[in-house]
């Protein structure tokens, strides 16, 4: 190819063109081009979607966690609050039955000792009127026996002897009967 | 090829690089002569090539992978794939900018590593810097962005929509029609290579000049005392270019990006 200019001196031009390198420089940047669309740029673009998936799955998987955690968290605030109020529910019901036993031992207790303050009357009375009883046998023939010594002779008419004394004793059971009430009944036998 | 005495310095001639530096023999030693440049099997064509494999292996290597979590050479990818596709065609093209990533990628990565090869050690030749792979790139782009008008809006919509601009009285069309045809379908394939070129360009041609100037300061001339501290100096603003075409590489490589994308997302504008 001949430049297109020449300098003064008959150098070539360095503005002067050569086809050949025209061409040349075509072919090779047409050839490059081809290769890096075809293998550079969908590789590029292909890592970057994967970064992108990977970034916005993160973002969202974080997301996801959190929300989770919130609901977990309210969750756990929730029977929080419920085993609180339980609890003092149970503290109550608690104090309620521990009152309510004090009560029923206190009724128990104030019912054992009437029914042993009851039995003891009771115990008493018939030991008394049993008291009563021997006594009343053993004064008639004590009184008998001091009779005897005093008048000197022997009484030995026991029938007429007891229907006296029991008589006697009538009398002052009467006597005594009507001073104090509830007193003892069937003090008088019958005479043999 | 002149050799130039400097009058300070006696002893071996210095050979002033210039344009001949850039009309590379082939591998069959067949050089540029009166006939003119028609060689193909150069230094800059292999490294042209070398290129286009490196930028693929680099966007394959980092993309093959595709872990969810990167490892720090697939984070480097996508970093680098991210900013082309986010930072330039999303963010200049818009809605429909998908369609564009492979190409504006492969400019990208295609420029950034033949630039970049201007100052690997033993390479130390930037391909764009021969005007015919830019020229070549360009009409690409050129191609393409009309293309793309065209079909997003027919033929005649895309030239009313290129060359007619709304709002301007009538009376002056006559005057901005012309203007709006040479600046965006005359003038923009041209600057585009041409701004690619003359930065790679100059950028070899001042690492050439100071490296040999230095050389020949250092060890060949002979004369003034000044002439050895001056060739270390030079040595030093070598070093300095050399981290200076770094940037420059890959600021090129993002306007050329840049560039295409804008031309792009022009064509598919609705009317303004």
């Amino acid at each position: 190819m001949t430049p297109l200019l020449l300098a003064a001196d008959d150098e070539p031009s360095p503005l002067g063109f050569n086809l050949a390198e025209f061409v040349l420089v075509l072919i090779v940047f047409g050839l490059l081009l081809w290769l890096v669309s075809k293998y550079v740029v969908p590789q590029f673009e292909k890592s970057f979607e994967l970064r992108r998936d990977a970034i916005e799955g993160g973002i969202a998987r974080a997301e996801e966690a959190q929300a989770e955690a919130a609901r977990l968290l309210e969750q756990y605030n929730a029977q929080l609050a419920e085993a609180r109020t339980e609890a003092a529910q149970i503290r109550e019901n608690a104090r309620a039955e521990a009152q309510r036993i004090v009560e029923d031992l206190r009724g128990q207790a104030q019912e054992e000792s009437a029914r042993i303050v009851a039995r003891g009357e009771e115990q008493l009375a018939s030991q008394r009127s049993q008291v009563v009883r021997e006594l009343r046998s053993e004064i008639g023939t004590l009184a008998v026996e001091l009779s005897e010594k005093i008048v000197g002779q022997t009484l030995r008419d026991d029938a007429a002897v007891r229907s006296t004394v029991d008589a006697f004793l009538a009398d002052i059971e009467r006597e005594q009967s009507a001073a104090a009430t509830g007193a003892t009944t069937g003090s008088a036998e019958p005479s043999a | 090829m002149s050799h130039t005495g400097l009058i300070l310095a006696a002893g071996k001639g210095y050979n002033t690089p210039g344009p001949l530096e850039f009309f590379l023999p082939d591998f069959t030693g067949k050089q540029w002569n009166e006939k003119g440049y028609d060689v193909l099997l150069t230094k800059a064509s292999v490294l042209l090539v070398v290129g286009a494999i490196v930028a693929f292996a680099f966007l394959r290597v980092t993309a093959r992978r595709g872990q969810v979590v990167p490892s720090k050479g697939q984070y480097l990818g996508e970093q680098a794939y991210s900013f082309v596709r986010n930072g330039i065609a999303q963010d200049i093209i818009g809605a429909k900018y998908r369609r564009y990533v492979p190409l504006l990628l492969s400019l990208f990565f295609f420029v950034l590593f033949n630039n970049l090869f201007g100052i690997v050690p033993f390479f130390t030749f930037a391909p764009f810097s021969r005007v015919s792979f830019a020229y070549g790139l360009a009409a690409l782009v050129w191609v393409i962005y009309i293309a793309v008008g065209v079909m997003d809006k027919g033929a005649f919509g895309f030239l009313k929509h290129t060359l007619v601009p709304q709002g301007v009285p009538g009376w002056i069309l006559p005057l901005l029609v012309p203007l709006e045809f040479l600046s965006n379908i005359i003038v923009r394939p041209i600057t585009l290579s041409l701004r690619l070129f003359a930065n790679m360009f100059a950028g070899h041609l001042l690492l050439v000049l100071f490296s040999t100037g230095g050389a020949w300061l250092l060890f060949d001339a002979t004369g003034s005392i000044v002439l050895k501290p001056a060739g270390v100096l030079a040595y030093l603003i070598g070093i300095a270019i050399g981290f200076l075409e770094v940037i420059v590489a890959t600021l090129q490589a993002y306007v050329f990006t840049l560039l295409t994308a804008t031309y792009i997302g022009g064509s598919l504008a609705a009317d303004h």
